[in-house]
């Protein structure tokens, strides 16, 4: 009974301080080994000090040594960047499709880039942006999202974990983050989209698209979108719309992977190659074309009999 | 008036050409390439030795490709002492973890390690590309490449540095057979299982060609080649498997050693 009293009581604040600072300090030993080991995160898991140049404006360093979103293309340090990625919510849960270019400046740095990162068995998010930062702060999500879980003995839902993003990039507004994001999945709500970026915007939609390829998929996506879609439309109305853009906009193309949310998690649904399937579109339109035609001539002509 | 024809304050009041700057400026450009291909069971890591700063040539021997485990080699690139300093931290970071865990850290976790050391300073960033490549937990062979701020992704192979216009288009065409077609009635082309004999041909190749267009890649190479255990040696140590003007020493095992082999081939490329 005692002891429940003890718990119970606010012990005084320095004492609680003082009891944490003494529990850190016998981890101390291994913080030089396995904690070290995480990364730069510190002993309670918060993500360490970040290094920042000694000069008066470490903001303007960053953007005269880096090409941050074209701002500076002689940059000798090129990050990664330029997509086509979409997230659309409709009946059978929500459709991500996004492209796998990578450039640096006109060089195309990669063609198998994973812009969808598998976040945990029901969250994705998309890269669009500086590649590092949306792969590094995807991933720190990630852990924040497991440890809500154990935490509250339930999955953490759409609008938490895009929210805890959210935060995180706000915290570093103006220092030059660049990232275009939408977290996808499915929680007690339902299916979900939010796009959060790295001007600290979030937003809650049915239907986005993010990247220099985005206007172009924004297009197809409009005219073919419906809510009562099936599984099958809505796969090929978002493996539609990358091809379309890949094959419009220079800096996106090379493959499309699709993804599908549903109740029980993501299923990877495949990748595919936008310059063959472009040219199968291209294929299909033009034989559709042509037996119109020939319907066409065969139903003009006035010496066409029935049989 | 003579005294007066030039105006004393006459310097002062014309305007100076540009104003003098002074900004922090801690980035070079060194030069020379790097490259790794990953096989089924095992992994080729190499780059040149020249290092250069605009036209001017530093050294011809300058380390750029680095062991790190038994099964873990680190090539980079870009600014040399941001490159010599980052190996040395990962180093550092990798033996802290041995004397921690009593065994050496895997190649997929040093990868995620290079992630967020370089992430780390994502605010002042490492000017160095890397290249990881070994053997992964599973034996396979395995290559990881990194941008400067940390995004990484495992590929099958990749080439960095002043010559990866030029040799990366190369392997996208040999090792990936991409832009090929399999005569009629054959075999189809399967990426990814490339034998060693052809692989190292290929990053001879790269070399010497980037050697004869790119001012900034020459001297000489190191080619580093890792092997999963119980994998034969006879394709690298058999006699005549060398091109001539190689050298090749196996690096003793670092730790307790688990069956993977490391082995170094040297070549002179051309010094002009």
């Amino acid at each position: 009974m005692n002891s429940v009293l003890t718990q119970l009581q606010p012990s005084a604040p320095h004492q609680n301080r003082l009891e944490e600072q003494d529990e850190l300090d016998r981890t101390d030993a291994a913080s030089w080994g396995s904690m070290a080991g995480f990364g730069n995160l510190d002993r309670t898991g918060g993500v360490q000090g970040m290094s920042i140049p000694r000069v008066s404006d470490p903001t303007s360093f960053l953007d005269m040594h880096t090409d941050n979103m074209s701002s500076n293309p002689d940059a000798k340090i090129k990050i990664a960047h330029g997509t086509t990625t979409l997230a659309f919510k409709f009946q059978g849960g929500v459709i991500v499709a996004v492209d796998s270019r990578a450039t640096a400046g006109s060089y195309v740095a990669s063609g198998t880039v994973k812009k969808v990162i598998e976040i945990n068995k029901f969250l994705l998010g998309t890269m669009a942006g500086g590649a590092a930062d949306c792969q590094y702060w995807e991933t720190y999500l990630g852990m924040q999202c497991r440890l809500y879980e154990l935490r509250n003995k339930e999955r953490i839902s759409v609008a938490a974990a895009s929210k805890i993003l959210s935060n995180i990039v706000y915290q570093y507004k103006g220092m030059g983050l660049s990232m275009g994001t939408m977290v996808c999945g499915w929680d007690k709500t339902g299916p979900c989209i939010f796009y959060v970026d790295s001007d600290g915007q979030r937003l809650k939609g049915d239907l986005f698209s993010v990247g220099s390829g985005s206007t172009f998929a924004y297009g197809v996506l409009d005219q073919g979108y419906r809510w009562d879609l099936t599984d099958e439309e809505a796969q090929e109305l978002g493996r539609r719309s990358i091809i379309a853009a890949g094959h419009r906009d220079a800096y996106s193309g090379n493959t499309c992977n699709l993804y599908h949310v549903k109740e029980n998690g993501w299923d990877f649904i495949g990748n595919y190659d936008v310059n063959e399937l472009w040219y199968e579109y291209e294929g299909k339109k033009k034989a559709e074309r042509e037996s119109q035609n020939a319907a066409a001539a065969a139903g003009a002509s006035p010496m066409a009999v029935e049989p | 008036m003579a005294l007066y024809h030039n105006q004393p304050m006459a310097h002062a009041q014309e305007p100076t050409a540009a104003p003098i700057e002074h900004r922090f400026n801690p980035y070079s450009d060194n030069g020379g390439s790097i490259l790794a291909i990953a096989g089924t069971d095992f992994s080729v890591i190499a780059g040149d030795t020249r290092q250069s700063e605009g036209y001017n040539i530093q050294t011809r021997y300058a380390r750029k490709v680095w062991q790190l485990t038994d099964k873990a080699v680190l090539a980079t690139n870009g600014f040399a002492a941001d490159g010599n300093n980052f190996v040395k931290r990962v180093k550092q970071r990798l033996e802290w973890y041995e004397h921690a865990h009593h065994k050496p850290m895997g190649l997929k976790s040093i990868a995620r390690m290079i992630q967020t050391m370089l992430y780390g300073k994502r605010f002042f960033p490492y000017y160095v590309y890397n290249i990881l490549g070994g053997i992964e937990e599973d034996g396979s062979g395995a290559v990881y490449s990194f941008d400067p701020v940390g995004s990484y992704e495992r590929e099958a192979c990749r080439a960095a540095g002043a010559a990866q216009s030029l040799i990366q288009p190369f392997l996208d065409n040999q090792i990936y057979f991409k832009n090929q077609q399999p005569e009629p009635g054959s075999q189809p082309f399967i990426p990814g299982n490339l034998p060693l004999a052809t692989v190292l041909s290929l990053v001879v190749d790269s070399f010497t060609s980037a050697t004869e267009r790119h001012i900034e890649v020459g001297d000489g190479m190191e080619i580093y080649i890792v092997m999963a255990r119980d994998r034969t040696t006879d394709d690298l140590l058999g006699e005549g498997k060398l091109q001539k003007g190689m050298e090749i020493e196996e690096l003793g095992t670092l730790g307790e050693g688990q069956g993977e082999r490391t082995f170094l081939v040297r070549q002179a490329l051309k010094r002009d």
